[in-house]
């Protein structure tokens, strides 16, 4: 039994909010710089596992959310979080079937062209933190992707 | 590995197609930016999605909220016994303090009476307490439960029990954003409370440490002075102490001093702040020519004119790049 279309989508909408609660959540101050994108994994595990449901949009819709919840300029993770998700769509069909490890590599690329994008319009906006530890999300993130696969497959397979 | 699941790309006919929903989307983004950072014209819009932000914000603040509440509610009674006679000293004490505070401010106010300046005391406190919500990590901003509804505007100081604070950068109906003093992009006018010096104190991104950086060499400043506000540029009530220097490096070779100061409020412990309402000393007039470029020369420029304390905040109007 398939899970219908949905319940795919309710699940798909729970971790997006989930990533984003995560988000905004304290985290001690040594921890708080490598704070992975838990919203844009989430967007980037769907766009994997189920494409059709996780359209552009929707993962515009989340990075304004996130704007919104971290009083940045309008528009700014919106624009990353677009771009991320064209990239990952364009070559899901290869993504899906890179052995984990490889796919963790995969979107550490993502992650580094989504920071790029939130360093490139910090700039202009003229807020620029220069120091490496703004990098360091990009490799927390590749680090748990295993972790996140992991719990999303559990979840749709339940579903079923 | 992510599994293969029934829904694939879309063959056919399903949707726009990829590229031209992204280019959308993406140039809808930067038109969003653009008005908010060149136009600032989405405060209604930022207004409406910061209501819907809230709840989310409160919902996480909530079990830190509940921790407190629980651990105040179940602690011992021996603690609070001790507590509260500590308290009950330190009140005491305050209050010996305070009656001479009365009759001295009594006296400064006829004094400024006098000469006709009675106003940069502050007239109405409101405390607010920082919702525990972690907004970026390399900018020191934190959200506070009271916006728009309690009368809180943009520009409004905020201090605590030990000195100012911060300011409100942005104010949302229900919740205010403050950017503190450390922030990278903030600059407050300061004067030694021992020689008299006026200067500019700005953040530096690190919450133990302000710098200082148009002191010249030869200026009276030196380790262990304090540092209060001025209230010049109306944003800051005056009198209110800012940060401690910490640090004087005096080079024979160079025209600026280094120096370093530590804020006096306590940053990145506090919990409850107060917003103040005030009456600014001197109407602050526009200065003629805004300043021109990024954070860095607005900050000379407002260290040559030592008339301007607004902070570069992204949505400041009158900080055009």
């Amino acid at each position: 039994m398939r899970p219908s279309n949905f319940t795919r989508r309710l699940i798909y909408w729970a971790s997006v909010a989930a990533g984003l609660v995560l988000a905004i959540v304290p985290l001690p101050e040594w921890l708080g710089a490598a704070r992975p994108d838990f919203a844009l994994l989430a967007v980037l595990y769907w766009i994997l596992a189920s494409p059709r449901i996780a359209g552009l949009g929707y993962a515009w819709l989340a990075g304004l959310f996130l704007d919104v919840l971290r009083g940045m300029t309008l528009g700014q993770h919106a624009l990353a979080f677009v771009l991320v998700a064209f990239l990952a769509h364009r070559s899901q069909l290869r993504m899906r079937m890179f052995p984990i490890l490889h796919q963790a590599g995969a979107v550490m690329l993502l992650l580094a062209v989504y920071h790029f994008v939130i360093f490139w319009t910090d700039g202009l906006t003229g807020h620029g933190h220069t120091g490496w530890n703004r990098w360091l999300p990009v490799l927390s993130g590749a680090l748990l992707w295993p972790l996140i696969v992991a719990a999303g497959d559990t979840l749709t397979r339940r579903s079923r | 590995m992510v599994e293969l699941s029934h829904d694939s790309r879309p063959i056919i006919g399903r949707g726009p197609p990829l590229g031209a929903t992204f280019l959308t989307l993406a140039l809808l983004s930067i038109g969003l930016m653009v008005a908010d950072v060149r136009y600032n014209q989405l405060a209604t819009v930022r207004e409406l999605l910061s209501s819907a932000a809230y709840p989310v914000q409160r919902a996480v603040d909530l079990p830190f909220r509940a921790r407190d509440w629980i651990t105040g509610s179940f602690a011992d009674r021996s603690r609070l016994r001790q507590e509260n006679l500590e308290l009950t000293a330190r009140l005491r004490l305050a209050n010996l303090q305070l009656q001479r505070f009365a009759a001295l401010e009594d006296e400064n106010r006829r004094l400024r009476d006098m000469r006709e300046n009675s106003a940069g005391v502050a007239d109405r406190v409101l405390v607010a307490s920082i919702l525990n919500v972690d907004l970026d990590p390399f900018r020191h901003r934190v959200l506070v439960d009271k916006g728009a509804r309690e009368g809180v505007f943009k520009g409004q100081a905020v201090l605590d029990a030990e000195g100012i604070f911060g300011q409100v950068a942005q104010v949302h109906t229900e919740t205010a954003e403050v950017i503190l003093i450390s922030d990278a992009e903030h600059a407050i006018p300061v004067q030694s409370n021992r020689s008299g010096l006026r200067t500019i104190a700005v953040g530096t991104g690190d919450s133990e440490r302000l710098s200082l950086p148009f002191v010249t060499v030869e200026s009276d400043l030196k380790a262990g002075d304090l540092l209060l506000s001025t209230g010049i540029g109306g944003v800051f009530p005056r009198g209110y102490p800012v940060a401690e220097v910490t640090r004087v490096d005096r080079s024979a070779a160079a025209t600026f001093a280094l120096v370093d100061a530590r804020p006096t409020a306590r940053l990145d412990r506090n919990r409850e702040v107060l917003l103040v309402w005030f009456t600014p000393p001197v109407p602050v007039t526009e200065p003629a020519a805004p300043p021109a470029t990024g954070p860095t020369s607005a900050t000379a420029d407002a260290a040559a004119s030592q008339t301007e304390a607004a902070p570069q905040t992204e949505a400041a109007p009158e900080a055009p790049r």
